[in-house]
């Protein structure tokens, strides 16, 4: 079954990309959309009626060179089934969806074939991400990261006739390979030190690596430190961390179904997964998880602010997963891998609902992507508004405060990672961080509503007039994600974030009695938490994610003080109360306030200037590298001397061995003897002269 | 005793007893008109006898006191160099017929000039060397100035006799030195006085004449100055002869002499035969360049190929030898592909040899053309046809041999050399049109030489018809 979870999008691209001349346009559609249905359903039946237990399933030898030898093989436990169910459910719905949303095309000329094409790209991604997933070593993820790189570039590219989705591939594909460099480093590195790539070795490993020193860079690091930091190098290009997130805002030049799919739900939460999957060697890697809980919160905070001037629906939205993608981190840096897990899983749902029904607006909006030209939408298009409203609530976190697992998905997974930031990092930068990125998260989510759905209808009457409410297949998705993005949380919360005992359980491990001197240190810091009765007992490898037994985070952060865990829903309030004071009460005062903070306000609108020092640190000084190479290496230096030394030098000789040719016997005989007498005399100084 | 030694050399005696008796016959009967039968019993005497050398010797049996070895060595090349003139007389019956060249005693001067090479590529002695050489260089000047009443064809003739006698003399004059010092013109002894470390400067002297004179027979730089002349003077199907056999000869002399007789001093002589094979590849890829005439130009591709089969001798190994052996005999193949071509441009039934008249030849004669190409980018050595696998063998061996230098040396080389090769094939492909076609069609056995040729450099690369092993062996017996 797990095999057929796997293959089926493979077999639905192979099926779609190569045969949809035989089997038309139409059926390359169903067959790969059909596959998918069926690799969710057997997705749901095997997360919940298999156990936490790790299996592995074999599909073939694959390397055998020297001391490396490795299988290609299906590693089942909780982490994997969690993102089987995540994959499959959004992809299939994605699929549906696309056949609304994709039906016209202005990118494409008439009677021109790019159906089939986008399926196929879509039933491929689904393919490499699921081989992510299902990695039983490293390198087999490697291969799966790359082939998501390759979807998400083909996906993002797909409307290649735009130059900006040419560039924006590009940009993506770029940027992920300074990611990836680092990726592979780590590997090498785990590589060298473990002499094995599988999971299971290197984890066992992860105690002892944690004592071996390693240089690199003419310098001594503490090898558990510098792998776990360089994977998360890995994990940031793919996840779109600060200082590699530049690509993600400008992938949104791909369809929307790619960007929910791809740059929403699966693929960006790839470097979640990898930290999560690499949770027993993180554990043994402090320094390098305060680098990652650092980044996160920073990258939190840094995209939810710069979400709040956008004027793109898309790109609001991409900044938002960015800052999702953050929490995430920050969760998964202070050592709760099951609530980065939590948030990555109802964050699937919710944000690809937000994706899909931002799509269901564009879609009737006739491609009309700003803002400032909507308005008034919620009559046209009632089922997107409330689509797009339940998402809204999920995203900025609405519930019943300290009841802590009811509420929308957002709101659960969300305190959860507040409540783990706080007991984590004793209420420092990261919690702070995370705090204002949930008020803005609220101001954006909210202000994006209001302009969308709210007030007057701005812009082109023409395609007000016409707007028009989604098909069907497009809305039909929007319902199920729903569901996800109301219930996840609620459902699952105990699993994820309830007591140690529970968690550990669910992620296939053994929980133990805390030992008196750990109890003691827990009470200290934090009185209210001295009920501390169990703690995680499984090595490391053991089961799905790994938890040290001195990490009590999970533990502490259900005592956290009351004003913390009321804290996120406060800040969603105010988020709430300002964007409605600004954008429906005094509509002008936005404007008003650009004007009067205009640095501000520039500095956010461009993002922080990040492209732009990019562009002048790396891309103006690598171009002008490459016109230097191409100019004077290649054109000047190579092709000169080629061209020098064969239509200057060679004709020479040429004409001297013509000159040569006398046709004279005494020139040849001449020749023959200078000959001997050459030979001669290196004889006599070289070989025999002794 | 004499009957034992007289068994051993039986194949070279058939064919001496063969030509002579041919000769007697043919001159008291009806002398010319019996050429063209004469032509093709020669040829077929070669490919029994080749055939017979090739399944039935074994082992290394020492014939006069050593003076005479037959060994796999000596097998192999003796087979090469009976396939190939068979070949090429076969080729040439017509060619020669047409012209009014075709004596009765070409073909009887071909076979005396093999039994000479036969007897090269097994002397054991420096006296047998020099009479098998000289048989096999008198029956060639004659063939060369075959065509009496052309002046470029006796001019030929003339020159290559008198540099030939120059270069015998300081063969001789080697010869005498090593006897000289040495004591001893038998291989076997010579190899005891040259050991390494107490070479006399006599020795070595003798070494680098005998060097000299063997250099000027396989045409190696600075030695190879008559060979374009030769080669464009001599009727078409004499200058495919030369360009084949003998140089398999002269080759296998080569080998036979430096490590039956020098063995011991291989560093010496290591650095003359590099310094000649060098030579030997730039200049015949630079002045090939300036030709036009496409004999002349095969003649300067020969030096170059010569110039890569010495670095395999070069290496002073057992596998340098193995990959001289290779590469001659696909020298030889690819040679004997091209001069059929070569044969079978004609313009109203003269012989054409500027390289222009082949332009838009892909038009008229796409399957000539095609085989053409793909021997000439066989002969520049492009893969994965079977001329590069050839140097690569070559060019292994060199940098097994620690010569990394020689065999940077040779690709470079062979970059230069390809321009040439390629000109051609731009000429048939891509030239201009032009209203002077040469003739259509021409003889099916030319063709079929030609196609042969082709197939084999594009079947080869298989497993190069298990000729690898073949040479390895033969290499086997000579170097131990």
């Amino acid at each position: 079954m797990e095999s057929i979870i796997l293959f089926a999008p493979l077999v639905g691209a192979l099926i779609g990309g190569f045969g949809w001349k035989l089997i038309g346009e139409r059926g390359a559609m169903w067959v790969t959309t059909g596959l998918l249905f069926l690799a969710c359903a057997f997705s749901w039946i095997v997360f919940l009626t298999h156990g936490p237990e790790t299996q592995h399933i074999q599909i073939l030898r694959w390397i055998e060179s020297g001391s490396l030898s490795t299988d290609w093989s299906i590693r089942l436990d909780r982490l994997t089934s969690i993102m089987l169910i995540v994959i499959t459910t959004v992809s299939a719905l994605v699929h549906l969806y696309s056949f609304g949303y994709m039906a016209h095309d202005e990118n494409f000329r008439e009677g021109e074939s790019y159906k089939p094409r986008f399926f196929a790209y879509l039933s491929f991604f689904t393919f490499a991400m699921l081989m992510l997933v299902t990695s039983d070593n490293l390198v087999q993820m490697f291969f799966g990261w790359e082939g998501v790189g390759v979807a998400s570039y083909l996906l993002i590219g797909f409307y290649y006739r735009k130059p900006s989705a040419n560039a924006a591939a590009i940009k993506a594909f770029v940027v992920n390979r300074v990611g990836d460099f680092g990726f592979a480093l780590g590997i090498f590195a785990l590589f060298f030190l473990t002499d094995s790539i599988r999971f299971d070795d290197v984890f066992a490993a992860a105690p002892d690596l944690a004592e071996t020193q390693l240089t690199f860079l003419w310098t001594e690091w503490n090898a558990a430190n510098l792998i776990a930091f360089l994977l998360f190098v890995g994990a940031m290009g793919k996840s779109a961390q600060l200082i590699l997130h530049t690509w993600l805002p400008d992938a949104m030049e791909g369809p929307t179904p790619v960007s929910a799919l791809i740059h929403a739900a699966t693929m960006v939460t790839a470097g979640v997964f990898l930290v999560c999957r690499m949770s027993p060697l993180m554990e043994f890697a402090p320094e390098a998880m305060m680098f990652v809980t650092f980044l996160g919160a920073t990258t939190a905070f840094f995209a939810a602010t710069v979400g709040l001037v956008q004027n793109d629906i898309k790109r609001v939205i991409a900044y938002s997963t960015c800052s999702q993608l953050g929490y995430m981190f920050v969760a998964a840096g202070v050592g709760v891998y099951s609530v980065a897990m939590f948030h990555l899983f109802t964050h699937a749902f919710f944000k690809a609902m937000l994706f899909l029904g931002a799509g269901s607006v564009i879609h009737g909006m006739h491609h009309e992507q700003d803002m400032r030209n909507y308005g008034g939408l919620r009559h046209k298009m009632p089922k997107t508004f409330w689509a797009m409203m339940i998402g809204t609530l999920a995203i900025t976190g609405v519930g019943i405060p300290l009841t802590g697992w009811i509420g929308f998905a957002g709101f659960v997974s969300k305190d959860a990672v507040i409540e783990s930031a706080y007991a984590g990092t004793a209420g420092g930068y990261a919690f702070w961080m995370l705090l204002i990125a949930a008020l803005f998260t609220s101001f954006y989510s909210w202000r994006l509503m209001f302009l969308t759905f709210y007030g007057k209808p701005r812009g082109d009457k023409h395609t007000h007039e016409h707007a028009h409410e989604s098909p069907n297949v497009m809305l039909i998705p929007l319902g199920v994600l729903a569901v996800g993005a109301v219930f996840a949380g609620a459902i699952w919360y105990g699993s994820f974030f309830g007591k140690t005992n529970e968690v550990v359980k669910f992620f296939g491990g053994k929980y133990g009695e805390p030992t008196q001197e750990l109890v003691e240190a827990v009470a200290e810091r934090s009185p209210k938490a001295s009920e501390l009765h169990y703690v995680m007992e499984s090595k490391p490898g053991e089961a799905a994610i790994y938890i040290a037994p001195e990490n009590t985070v999970l533990h502490e952060a259900h005592y956290v003080p009351t004003w913390v865990k009321l804290s996120p829903f406060i800040a969603m309030l105010i988020g709430l109360a300002t964007a409605y004071w600004f954008y429906i009460v005094n509509p002008a005062l936005p404007k008003r306030l650009a004007e009067q903070q205009r640095p501000l306000y520039l500095f956010l609108l461009n993002k922080w200037y990040f492209d732009e020092v990019y562009d002048f640190v790396f891309v103006q000084p690598s171009k002008a590298l490459g016109r230097f190479l191409w100019k004077r290496g290649d054109e000047g230096t190579i092709d000169g001397t080629i061209n020098g030394v064969s239509m200057g030098v060679i004709p020479f000789f040429t004409r001297l061995a013509g000159r040569f040719q006398s046709g004279y016997i005494f020139t040849y005989a001449f020749a023959m003897v200078i000959g001997i007498a050459i030979l001669i005399t290196w004889m006599t100084l070289s070989g025999g002269a002794h | 005793m004499i009957q034992a030694d007289l068994n051993i050399i039986l194949p070279e005696i058939l064919i001496s007893v063969f030509a002579m008796a041919a000769l007697l016959v043919a001159v008291y009967t009806s002398k010319d008109k019996l050429a063209p039968m004469l032509t093709w019993v020669t040829a077929a005497v070669f490919l029994v006898v080749g055939f017979w050398i090739g399944t039935s010797g074994s082992g290394t049996n020492v014939a006069f006191g050593g003076m005479f070895i037959d060994d796999g060595f000596s097998r192999f090349a003796k087979v090469v160099i009976l396939i190939s003139a068979a070949c090429v007389l076969v080729m040439s019956q017509g060619y020669m017929a047409a012209r009014g060249i075709l004596k009765f005693e070409y073909p009887l001067l071909i076979a005396l000039a093999v039994v000479g090479m036969m007897m090269m590529v097994s002397a054991g002695d420096l006296m047998s060397l020099y009479m098998g050489l000289e048989l096999q260089s008198l029956a060639l000047y004659v063939v060369a100035s075959l065509r009496r009443d052309s002046v470029k064809s006796t001019e030929a003739g003339l020159k290559y006799f008198v540099l030939g006698a120059l270069s015998s003399g300081l063969l001789l004059y080697g010869a005498s030195l090593t006897y000289g010092f040495a004591g001893t013109t038998l291989f076997s002894g010579i190899i005891q006085t040259a050991t390494e470390g107490e070479v006399s400067i006599g020795l070595l002297f003798g070494l680098v004449f005998l060097v000299s004179g063997m250099a000027f027979k396989v045409s190696a730089v600075p030695f190879h100055m008559w060979t374009p002349d030769v080669y464009e003077g001599s009727p078409t199907p004499v200058t495919a002869f030369f360009a084949t056999a003998p140089k398999v000869a002269a080759m296998g002399l080569f080998a036979r002499v430096l490590h039956d007789a020098f063995g011991g001093i291989t560093g010496d002589w290591q650095q003359i035969l590099a310094f000649l094979s060098v030579l030997s590849m730039f200049l015949g890829a630079i002045a090939a360049i300036g030709q036009r005439n496409i004999k002349r130009l095969m003649a300067f591709s020969s030096i170059a190929h010569m110039g890569y089969a010495l670095m395999g001798l070069a290496a002073g190994t057992a596998f340098g030898v193995q990959a001289m052996l290779i590469y001659m005999a696909i020298y030889v193949t690819m040679n004997v592909g091209t001069f059929a071509f070569i044969m079978s441009m004609e313009r109203d039934g003269q012989p054409v040899t500027d390289i222009r008249s082949l332009n838009m030849l892909s038009k008229r004669e796409p399957g000539k053309a095609l085989a053409m190409l793909i021997l000439l980018f066989s002969l520049a050595g492009v893969p994965p046809l079977v001329g590069f696998f050839g140097k690569l063998y070559v060019l292994r061996a060199a940098y097994e041999g620690g010569l990394a230098w020689l065999a940077v040396a040779g690709v470079v080389a062979s970059v230069i050399g390809a321009f040439y090769y390629l000109r051609i094939v731009f000429y048939m492909y891509f030239g201009e049109e032009q209203d002077e076609a040469l003739d259509k069609g021409g003889s099916p056995i030319l063709y079929g030489f030609l196609m042969a040729s082709a197939a084999i450099m594009l079947l080869g690369v298989v497993n190069l018809f298990g000729i690898e092993g073949v040479a390895e062996a033969a290499a086997a017996t000579l170097v131990n």
